[in-house]
């Protein structure tokens, strides 16, 4: 009796039983390695891909300052993008109705026409106010300088890709705002929080949850984007700069794969950091804890019921489950 | 039984609020005294989490004066006339009234210490060093010392609700309002988010509590007001409006939930 029953025991954890097999899963997995390996060997032989030539450029100086470029330009712009997209989506939650609809008449234009257009027109700002003057309407200005001194092509660049972005973060932060549940807002105003405060402190980390993953996109396609700016036309990011030294070498495919090497580069480190981001603001949310012996100590104190029976030794029930509270 | 004296600490004399063309307070004229335990029960829609949301501004009353320790909330009153107060003002006027809400209302992205901490030090200016001293002893009389780093998803839902009263109490408030705070959590916790409320009352703070735990009110209220139809049906001490409800509609209510 007592052998059977220790052996039931024993082999009650590992369950012999045929796995599921998925035999098409397999296949198909070898039909596409197979595919991407001749794809692989027929690239490395092709002379049009010219791998040697890849080689040379990808670290040529040139390229590698366009790089630095591209880089520049998605960072100050993303920065500026941000600072306004969180704005403007501030302003289209308010309930005042000028701050409000101008909000609204600013995202209806930004977004509702291309980017290319837009740096089009920004290249043209200089032809079309050509100087800027500061002092007050109708009298003689005090300070009055030419536009294209004051607005290189590069600060044209970011400024044009930054107002077109800042519509399409507004709407990414005001969904992330309007996701917090309003118990927050209530809990934080009873407590005596300003508006700036309960904003600051309780409604916008939260949010953060939400807004990352769509603004870790953003991040990614203004790398890509910053291609456009040749429209302006400003000619020394990664796209332009790659495409100007093929016109003289004419090796195309090879300066479009190292432009390809630098900006996959880029958008990796990106979705690192992306992926850290999201890990900071999810504190609360997943299931770390701070220290298993402190849970047990206090478990004691709350959901925990000693049992004592008969000549056995004293049994503590597991503690109830410690998430059972209701999550919002 | 709570020690009350007769100062009143709130005072609404015909407040009425409406939602569009929806009444849900008529003319709800009552008197809370310093120390003093109220009890509001009723059936749900009958206003009274309303009333008590209007008591520290949350939702602004349609007409009527309601007024916290001999304060006008949400207006200011010059010449016989009332201005609406700025957002700062009535911020200044919600830091001495807490509030325990229904659904716990915790920062999610705070430990329960921080929670605690949080409005002190932002809203009062106070010194980091001395509020954490206060909010872990606030911690540790809600029975949650041990509990100060966790965050409020690692806590049950009577843990919550009590870091919340710690939370509420950290500003040192001259009126507590309840919002049925035991009303989302599993009959088994309960009692320790009473038990603190009980104390709380003993310790002489004056409070205001919707509930539907009439026990509750038997035993900790010094009076108890019935409301229906976002009028007072019946008020009084709760022993005798639970054990001897005059109004007809005060019977049929108990009679469900006794």
């Amino acid at each position: 009796m007592t052998d059977t029953a220790a052996t039931a025991e024993k082999t009650e954890p590992g369950i012999k039983a045929i796995r599921l097999r998925h035999p098409w899963r397999n296949t198909f997995a070898v039909v596409l390695l197979i595919i991407v390996a001749l794809f692989i060997a027929d690239a490395a032989m092709r002379p049009a891909y010219n791998w040697p030539a890849v080689g040379k450029y990808l670290f040529d100086q040139r390229i590698s300052q366009a790089a630095f470029v591209t880089l520049q330009l998605t960072v100050y712009s993303m920065i500026i993008a941000i600072i306004l997209g969180v704005t403007l989506a501030i302003m289209r939650l308010s309930p005042n109705p000028v701050v409000n609809s101008m909000a609204w008449v600013y995202l209806w234009v930004f977004r509702g026409t291309p980017v290319y257009v837009q740096l089009v027109f920004w290249g043209l700002i200089g032809t079309i106010y050509q100087s800027i003057d500061i002092g007050l309407p109708f009298t003689d200005p005090w300070v009055s300088f030419p536009t294209r001194v004051a607005l290189s092509a590069f600060i044209l660049a970011i400024i044009g890709l930054a107002l077109n972005e800042a519509a399409y973060m507004a709407e990414i932060v005001r969904a992330g705002l309007l996701s917090v549940d309003s118990g927050q807002e209530e809990a934080a105003t009873a407590l005596g929080m300003s508006w700036f405060q309960t904003m600051v402190r309780v409604i916008v980390p939260q949010s953060m949850r939400v807004i990352i993953p769509p603004a870790g996109n953003e991040v990614i396609s203004m790398l890509k984007t910053t291609s456009l700016v040749t429209a302006i036309p400003f000619t020394l990011e990664l796209y332009t700069r790659s495409r100007d030294i093929s016109a003289v070498t004419f090796e195309t495919v090879p300066m479009l794969l190292v432009a390809s090497i630098w900006y996959l580069f880029f958008t990796s480190i990106l979705m690192v950091g992306q992926y850290f981001l999201e890990k900071r603001f999810a504190r609360g949310i997943g299931d770390r804890r701070p220290d298993k012996k402190a849970d047990d100590a206090t478990a004691a104190m709350t959901g925990v019921t000693p049992v004592v029976g008969g000549n056995q030794p004293t049994v503590v029930l597991p503690p109830n489950d410690p998430d059972q509270g209701d999550r919002r | 039984m709570s020690a009350a004296n007769d100062t009143p600490m709130v005072v609404a004399d015909r407040v009425s609020k409406s939602f569009g063309s929806n009444e849900v307070l008529k003319s709800i004229s009552l008197e809370v005294k310093s120390g003093e335990v109220m009890c509001l029960v009723g059936p749900s829609g009958s206003g009274k989490s309303t009333f008590l949301r209007c008591i520290n501004h949350l939702e602004v009353v349609s007409s009527g004066r309601l007024s916290v320790d001999g304060e006008l909330i949400g207006y200011r009153e010059a010449n016989n006339r009332l201005y609406e107060m700025r957002p700062k003002e009535a911020a200044r006027q919600r830091r001495d009234i807490g509030m325990v809400f229904q659904r716990f209302n915790l920062f999610p992205h705070m430990t329960a210490l921080q929670n605690v901490m949080e409005a002190p030090i932002r809203v009062k200016g106070l010194s980091k060093a001395g509020v954490e001293a206060n909010a872990r002893t606030l911690l540790a009389r809600v029975g949650l010392a041990e509990r100060a780093d966790y965050y409020p998803a690692h806590l049950s839902g009577g843990q919550q609700q009590r870091v919340a009263i710690a939370r509420a109490l950290a500003m040192e408030p001259k009126l507590m309002l309840f919002d049925e705070p035991t009303s989302a959590l599993d009959p088994e916790l309960v009692g320790e988010v009473l038990d603190v409320m009980q104390n709380l009352a003993r310790d002489g703070m004056t409070m205001i509590v919707v509930t539907h735990e009439m026990g509750f009110a038997k035993e900790v209220a010094d009076s108890l007001v019935f409301m229906d139809g976002g009028v007072v049906v019946e008020s009084g001490v709760p022993t005798e409006v639970l054990t001897n409800p005059q109004h007809a509609r005060t019977q049929a209510f108990l009679s469900k939930v006794l």
